[in-house]
């Protein structure tokens, strides 16, 4: 339960062993409520610390019931411009200066002040303990809703969900931002604003790139990071030279010149992580800001693969805790009318075409299929049984929090998205060829298109088919030290006409040439892009 | 499990400041550009103002790989109303493999836009003094004027009587009183104590010690009584210092010759001129007058619109707008009251009996007025008037004159001018 984490053991391997058990053991049902509340919360629209401070006590007794184990809370109230603020640095508290935050923050302000955007409600951060902003100009009934969505969805999301806890750790997040934008600033003042700058911006062209996807990477630990910084540099330096001093050798036997050495051995994912071991000009602390960008994609890497489960997950949970604070009498109608309006506008769900369409809402998506989850396991239909015989009838608690601790967007839909779902949101699928002169309806919501919709589906939120696969193939050891990176083609898409401007960022980074190949299906190099050396290579 | 509810309001804001300005770093020639559009079309008192900037977006895009046009792909979609499977449906409009509908268009509508922001006054200020490669403007080059104005400055033991301060001399006081008495009073109380305990019926040796007790507290009283209820150690004064001010009022008077050999070139040199001077002394002084004259053969009190744009032909007389200058500081500048600076801008051409009027009408009249008087020739060819001024400059001291051929001296010349030759007060 939540407690538990207050009073974790400082001795580390038991908590590393606390953190390798693979499922807490959940109750099948929620605890018993206490005796119905004789008057409900005030609801004045002003909130005040006190009034946030019960209605959180309300919603965490509840939150505690339903077994949602959480990190501590830590709730900040923020203004309109801070919040600004904090989107413009993604979302986080602290983190290094960069143009590009400021081109954000700019263009968040200006839309903003003309009215053309509302700001979002509540931004909530994966740390331990977790932050979630409250706006100030949010109502009572906001903040009960931001609190429940925030500090209870989203936070036991963070702490349960199993990419956060192989990828991110988020005792140390705050710290190592804190350390990134110390470290850049010292870089700034050492080494100039824009020597730093330029490696930053190609950092960013690669940093989702900078991922390591199929290895688990070890966490972020400060004080480790610290420790080592210095020695690992130096190492790195001795090592980056060790890769090319088989140079003039080979250029003494000349005869040997076909047997081709691959380096690397196979092809690498992680183009960043390539780069800051491997690139032969860069100085220690150029490699240092590869890493640290390296390291905070890699942070934002589960974010980005569990929008749907995430959003549903934290909505189901509003919808779920203020409904039973309500039925407990500790809600007034005015709350209830207030919340309900704002949910109902976050999970609505315009349809194709419709002039506010621009795709699936992720926060409609997941809330309904967490509905239907509990729905399938309390009333399951024949068709549920058919479908998912494992589910029907089981209780609701336990298979809920399953789904939101073992799965990604791509295998949660895979997995749960039911013909209910598939019928109620009346889901289709268009099939677009170049080769073919129309579009084609390939599957609808009848029993032909379910299981096709659902696959269809999936793989639209696999991060591997919604980004070019693109990978460091291989080091021209001989030659003229270029890079080639190599694109395999998912269902023969080509990649866009910016691939040219990332290839100069690369070539910076690297120091040397680059050639990028785009590979077909058949294995046929399809299309080739190439980037001479930069004149004056990082020095 | 609640840590702590933070109220982080008052903890800063701005925190994107910095990410603010390594865009506008980043951006610099792009904005320069359009603050020097944005000045030749400002009049010259609303050149502090800010600015809105139009940058294209596709210059401030940060590149990534990502998927063009082409292939295949499925997109699921919600809402379907009337498909079925199999059905086919026309392209959307904007090129193969936009599938996904509107959202698609909209983007690519979007796309071109600028990105528009605010530049605020003191970016938008400093971006132009960065194109005339200032670095900082320089706030003490001109001394103040000395004016001293007398404030308060805490308390002092000396002073006249009319500076007493009642309340801190008696506050003084009693603390003295306390401190001093503190000892005797301690024992009196002790003392009396014990007398206050001796039994009523006494014997000889006892009556012996009261006696003694009564006389040692009798002492002690006297002592008390003489600690002085006043003293002059207790004494505080208010204090005021005198403190130079600078002068609030200042007049600058801007001459520009506008006959015909002054062409938009060089009246634009001027104009650069004008500004720069016009934002030193606003930043110098709480309030500045500007007193445009310009020339041809006669000169004229003008405001700022015809100062810049009005255009005339004709010869040249510079005494005309030196002559006027002298009777508006007669009727309205007096230079007790005003620092007077002026600027005179000309290409030069003078007709030539009247360079050596100039010369002696700025010795005689206008120079032990002013604090300091610029020329500013906007032309290379060195002509009677430049030889009149040049022996003025040789013993004037709040004289100055330079040349100008091109924008990017001017700032140079400006600050030649204002920092080596800066008036003694």
């Amino acid at each position: 339960m939540t407690s538990h984490h207050a009073h974790a053991p400082s001795d580390p391997k038991i908590a590393a062993r606390r953190r390798l058990r693979p499922e807490r053991t959940l109750p099948a049902a929620p605890l018993a409520a206490g005796p119905r509340a004789e008057k409900p919360l005030p609801d004045p629209s002003d909130w005040t610390f006190e009034l946030i401070e019960s209605y959180h006590e309300k919603i965490r007794a509840a939150a505690h019931r339903y077994a949602l184990d959480t990190y501590p809370n830590q709730l900040e109230v923020i203004t309109a411009e801070q919040m600004m603020d904090a989107y413009a640095s993604v979302g986080m508290p602290v983190n290094y200066r960069h143009w590009s935050y400021g081109k954000e923050f700019i263009a968040n302000e200006r839309s903003y002040r003309r009215g053309q955007m509302g700001l979002a409600y509540e931004i909530v951060i994966n740390s331990d303990p977790c932050i979630s902003y409250l706006m100030e100009e949010n109502t009572t009934a906001m903040q009960a809703l931001v609190i429940a969505h925030a500090a209870y969805g989203h936070n036991s999301f963070f702490k349960g969900n199993y990419l956060f806890r192989l990828w991110t750790d988020a005792s140390s997040i705050i710290d190592y931002l804190v350390y990134a934008r110390n470290y850049i600033s010292e870089c700034e003042e050492k080494h100039g604003m824009q020597a730093v700058e330029d490696i930053l911006d190609s950092c960013h062209a690669l940093q989702n790139y900078g991922v390591d996807r199929y290895h688990r990477p070890s966490k972020i630990s400060l004080a480790e990071e610290m420790q080592r910084r210095s020695e690992r540099l130096a190492y790195a330096q001795t090592q980056v030279n060790d890769i090319w001093r088989t140079l003039p050798r080979r250029v003494e036997r000349p005869g040997e010149a076909d047997e081709a050495k691959r380096f690397p051995s196979e092809p690498q994912e992680n183009i960043l992580y390539f780069i800051e071991k491997n690139a032969p000009l860069l100085e220690p602390w150029q490699r240092e800001v590869v890493r640290i960008v390296r390291k905070i994609a890699q942070y934002f890497y589960p974010q980005r693969q569990t929008q749907v489960m995430n959003e549903g997950w934290a909505t189901f949970w509003h919808h779920l805790l203020l409904n039973t604070l309500y039925d407990e009498g500790h809600l007034t109608d005015g709350v209830m009318i207030e919340w309900l309006k704002s949910h109902t506008n976050v999970i609505f769900q315009p349809p194709v075409g419709h002039r506010a369409y621009s795709g699936l809402n992720p926060y409609a998506l997941g809330f309904a299929m967490y509905t239907d989850i509990r729905r399938i396991c309390e009333n399951p239909t024949d068709e549920d049984r058919d479908w998912f015989p494992n589910l029907a009838g089981t209780p609701w608690l336990p298979a809920l929090h399953h789904a939101m601790r073992n799965f990604k967007d791509e295998s949660f839909i895979g997995q749960y998205l039911s013909p209910k779902v598939i019928r109620d949101l009346r889901l289709f699928a268009i099939m677009d060829d170049e080769h073919q002169e129309h579009l084609r309806v390939s599957a609808i919501h009848d029993t032909q298109g379910y299981r096709e919709v659902r696959e269809a589906l999936s793989k639209q939120y696999d991060l591997a088919s919604r980004e070019p696969d693109i990978q460091v193939w291989s080091v021209n050891l001989r030659g003229d030290r270029s890079l080639t990176l190599r694109h395999t083609r998912h269902n023969n898409r080509p990649l866009h006409d910016g691939a040219n401007e990332v290839l100069k960022h690369v070539a910076r980074l690297w120091g040397f040439g680059v050639n990028l190949e785009s590979v077909d299906q058949w294995g046929d190099v399809s299309s080739h892009w190439s980037i001479a050396a930069p004149e004056d290579a990082t020095h | 499990m609640l840590q702590q509810i933070i109220d982080r309001r008052l903890a800063g804001k701005n925190k994107s400041i910095g990410n603010r300005e390594r865009f506008l770093r980043r951006y610099q020639g792009q904005l320069r550009e359009a603050v020097r559009k944005a000045v030749d079309q400002r009049g010259i008192r609303d050149i502090e103002k800010g600015e809105d900037i139009h940058l294209p977006k596709r210059d401030i895009r940060e590149p990534s790989f990502g998927h063009g046009p082409g292939g295949a792909r499925e997109i699921v979609h919600p809402g379907n109303q009337e498909y079925v499977r199999g059905d086919h449906i026309e392209r959307p409009q904007g090129g193969s493999g936009s599938g996904s509908g509107s959202g698609q268009a909209g983007d690519s509508g979007e796309g071109e836009d600028d990105f528009v922001f605010h530049l605020t006054k003191e970016e938008f200020m400093q971006i132009f003094f960065d194109d005339l490669a200032l670095p900082r403007m320089m706030r003490t080059q001109i001394a103040e004027a000395p004016e001293l104005k007398s404030h308060r400055a805490g308390y002092s033991n000396q002073g006249t009587p009319s500076n007493l301060s009642v309340i801190r001399s008696m506050r003084g006081a009693i603390s003295r009183r306390v401190a001093i008495g503190a000892g005797s009073r301690a024992e009196l109380v002790e003392l009396e104590a014990r007398l206050a305990e001796m039994p009523a019926i006494l014997d000889a040796a006892q009556e012996l010690a009261k006696k003694e007790l009564e006389l040692q507290i009798a002492a002690l009283r006297a002592r008390l009584d003489r600690i002085p209820y006043i003293d002059p150690i207790d004494l505080r004064f208010r204090n005021r210092v005198r403190m130079p001010v600078p002068t609030a009022k200042a007049v600058m008077f801007c001459l520009m010759d506008v006959s015909g050999s002054m062409d938009e070139a060089r009246k634009d040199l001027s104009k650069r001129f004008f500004i720069l001077l016009y934002l030193f002394l606003t930043r110098h002084y709480e309030k500045i007058d500007i007193v445009f004259i310009r020339h041809h053969t006669q000169a004229q009190e003008v405001d700022e619109e015809n100062f810049f744009r009005a255009r005339e032909t004709g010869g040249t007389v510079v005494s005309s707008a030196l002559v006027l200058m002298d009777e508006i500081i007669k009727e309205r500048y007096s230079p007790s009251d005003w620092n007077i600076y002026a600027a005179q801008a000309s290409d030069g051409d003078n007709w030539h009996h009247d360079s050596g009027r100039c010369r002696e009408l700025l010795t005689e009249s206008i120079l032990p007025k002013c604090r300091y008087f610029a020329y500013v020739q906007v032309a290379d060819e060195e002509q009677n008037l430049w030889e009149e001024y040049s022996r003025l400059q040789e013993v004037q001291k709040h004289f100055a004159m330079r040349k100008v051929t091109q924008a990017s001296q001017i700032y140079p010349v400006f600050r030649d001018l204002f920092k080596a030759e800066g008036v003694a007060a």
